[in-house]
């Protein structure tokens, strides 16, 4: 097999005192869309924060495209590659949905055009001019994901994409994922959406007590479902 | 003679200039306040030893090099902005993992090493510095007397303000600015190199107090004790137009210095008072100032 996109090995973090990584193992490889599940607070928005750069208390091993992520600084992440959307979205009140959209930088070619991306989320294009903060929560994802895609990143992490979200916006978000995937796009969430979740991931991270206690491919879902009810408590 | 309220126009009309004149400076300053507090949430107390930098400046720059008043314009803020920007990459950054009471105390420690020092070297009393033989003189209006010097201040802190208004509202840089005012660890995740940004931002608001700085030294003596004097009025502005509100900062500046102004004129005994009786009403009022947001 190829090597992997992104091989997080060992991975340990901490808030302060409190340790909250306990030696992560995954492996993402280019194309595949991985969803890690589990409960609240057991580690997995530290994870994701913790493989962009965010929180800086870490040990262990993160690779990206082979490169060594661990001394990279936060500003040098999303130029390797990484583009982040964060569970609270973080869309700019002072910024219009343009400004938005532009305001990461182009850290490599082969991003989405901003014609693709008006053609892929036609109500920003007609609230363009709208401060970011005045969307509604379904359009403000997108928002959130749209500007990433401009970039040219070559793995997206999500945060919670659906949280919070009325059905009719989580299915056309899984439409966009979906059309993402057919691009070649990789994708990593965190999504406590279970059902979202089996419709556009490839693998499953399980995640308990700060580290991955399971990792099987979308198709093993049946077998798997009584481990993910004791787990989960779905 | 035409009166206005009681007062002679000439007296009216000639206050309100002073008034406006004076708030140019209020303006440019509180301007620059502003931008510093918007971004790096730091209350810049050196900031007005940092427009006594931009007149010493220009005036030592004619002194030993005879660099005149048009390249000292650019060259001072430059300068000054460059002091600030090493003063906030090696000293200042380091204090913002602490409370931002810290920040306050080591720029009101700056502020009062660099006025000791200038005070220690030039002594207390203001030294002269000439306006520039182009903006000398003045031309009658009809109904008033205009110095050009004074009529060119009010313009140029005019076209610098707005000019520091659309870098920070319509550009690229601008928006990196106002983005990572909200949320500094996202812009940086996106790959925006914040720490650069505040050291840039530092400096440039060190700049805009020096360009004042620069400004100010033909209509007021060159005096290490000129950044003090004005520095408590400039912080009531900001407070009075709303911490970190970019328009509020200008808008305030200009509209307190001419309430300061026309209270010379009708009740000259409160026109040292008038801008902090207006700062009181607008804390009971709106204690987010007339500008700022609700926190």
């Amino acid at each position: 097999m190829a090597q992997p996109l992104l091989q997080v090995s060992n991975l340990n973090a901490w808030y302060g005192e409190s340790h909250v990584l306990h030696g992560v193992d995954m492996t993402v490889h280019e194309g595949e869309t991985i969803t890690i599940l589990g409960r609240n607070g057991v580690g997995k928005t530290t994870t994701l924060r913790t493989i962009m750069g965010i929180i800086r208390e870490r040990r262990g091993e993160i690779l990206f495209s082979g490169q060594d992520m661990s001394r990279v600084p936060l500003h040098r992440t999303a130029h390797a590659g990484l583009g982040f959307v964060p569970e609270e979205r973080g869309i700019f009140s002072t910024l219009t949905v343009e400004e938005n959209l532009m305001l990461p930088p182009v850290v490599a070619q082969g991003g989405m055009p901003l014609s693709e991306i008006y053609e892929l989320f036609p109500n920003l294009h007609e609230r363009r001019s709208s401060p970011g903060t005045k969307l509604s929560g379904g359009e403000q994802q997108m928002l959130a994901i749209a500007r990433i895609l401009r970039t040219g990143v070559k793995l997206l992490i999500l945060d919670e994409p659906t949280e919070g979200l009325a059905p009719v916006i989580v299915q056309r978000i899984g439409e966009v994922l979906k059309t993402l995937k057919d691009r070649g796009m990789t994708v990593l969430m965190v999504e406590q959406n279970f059902r979202f979740a089996s419709r556009v991931a490839d693998r499953f991270y399980l995640m308990d007590h700060g580290k991955m206690v399971a990792n099987f491919p979308v198709g093993e879902l049946p077998e798997r479902m009584d481990m993910l009810h004791k787990v989960l408590g779905v | 003679m035409t009166m206005i309220f009681g007062i002679p126009l000439q007296a009216f009309l000639g206050q309100l200039l002073i008034g406006l004149i004076n708030g140019s400076f209020y303006a440019l300053l509180s301007l620059g306040l502003a931008v510093i507090f918007g971004l790096l949430r730091v209350i810049n107390f050196a900031h007005g030893a940092q427009y006594m930098l931009g007149a010493f400046v220009a005036m030592l720059l004619l002194q030993y090099f005879g660099i005149n008043y048009w390249f000292a314009l650019v060259f001072a803020p430059l300068i000054v902005g460059l002091f600030g920007a090493v003063t906030e990459r090696f000293l200042l950054s380091r204090l913002y993992k602490l409370d931002h009471l810290y920040g306050l105390l080591f720029t009101f420690g700056l502020a009062l090493t660099i006025e000791g020092t200038f005070r220690y070297l030039y002594g207390s009393s203001g030294q002269p510095y000439s306006v520039p033989p182009q903006l000398a003189g003045g031309t009658n209006l009809g109904f008033m007397f205009l110095p050009i010097y004074r009529g060119w201040v009010v313009v140029v802190s005019l076209v610098a303000c707005i000019g520091t208004w659309l870098l920070i509202e319509k550009t690229k840089l601008g928006a990196y600015l106002r983005a990572a005012t909200e949320n500094p660890i996202l812009v940086q995740a996106f790959g925006v190199n914040v720490p650069v940004l505040l050291t840039l931002t530092y400096g440039l608001g060190a700049g805009l107090a020096a360009f004042a700085g620069v400004l100010a030294a033909p209509i007021y003596q060159v005096s290490p004790l000129m950044g003090s004097n004005i520095i408590i009025v400039v912080f009531a502005v900001v407070v009075v137009g709303g911490m970190g509100s970019i328009m509020g900062a200008i808008l305030t500046g200009y509209m307190l210095g001419i309430a300061e102004g026309l209270t010379k004129v009708f009740y000259p005994e409160a026109s040292s008072i008038v801008i902090f009786v207006i700062m009181a009403i607008v804390l009971l009022l709106r204690p987010a100032g007339l500008f700022g947001r609700d926190v």
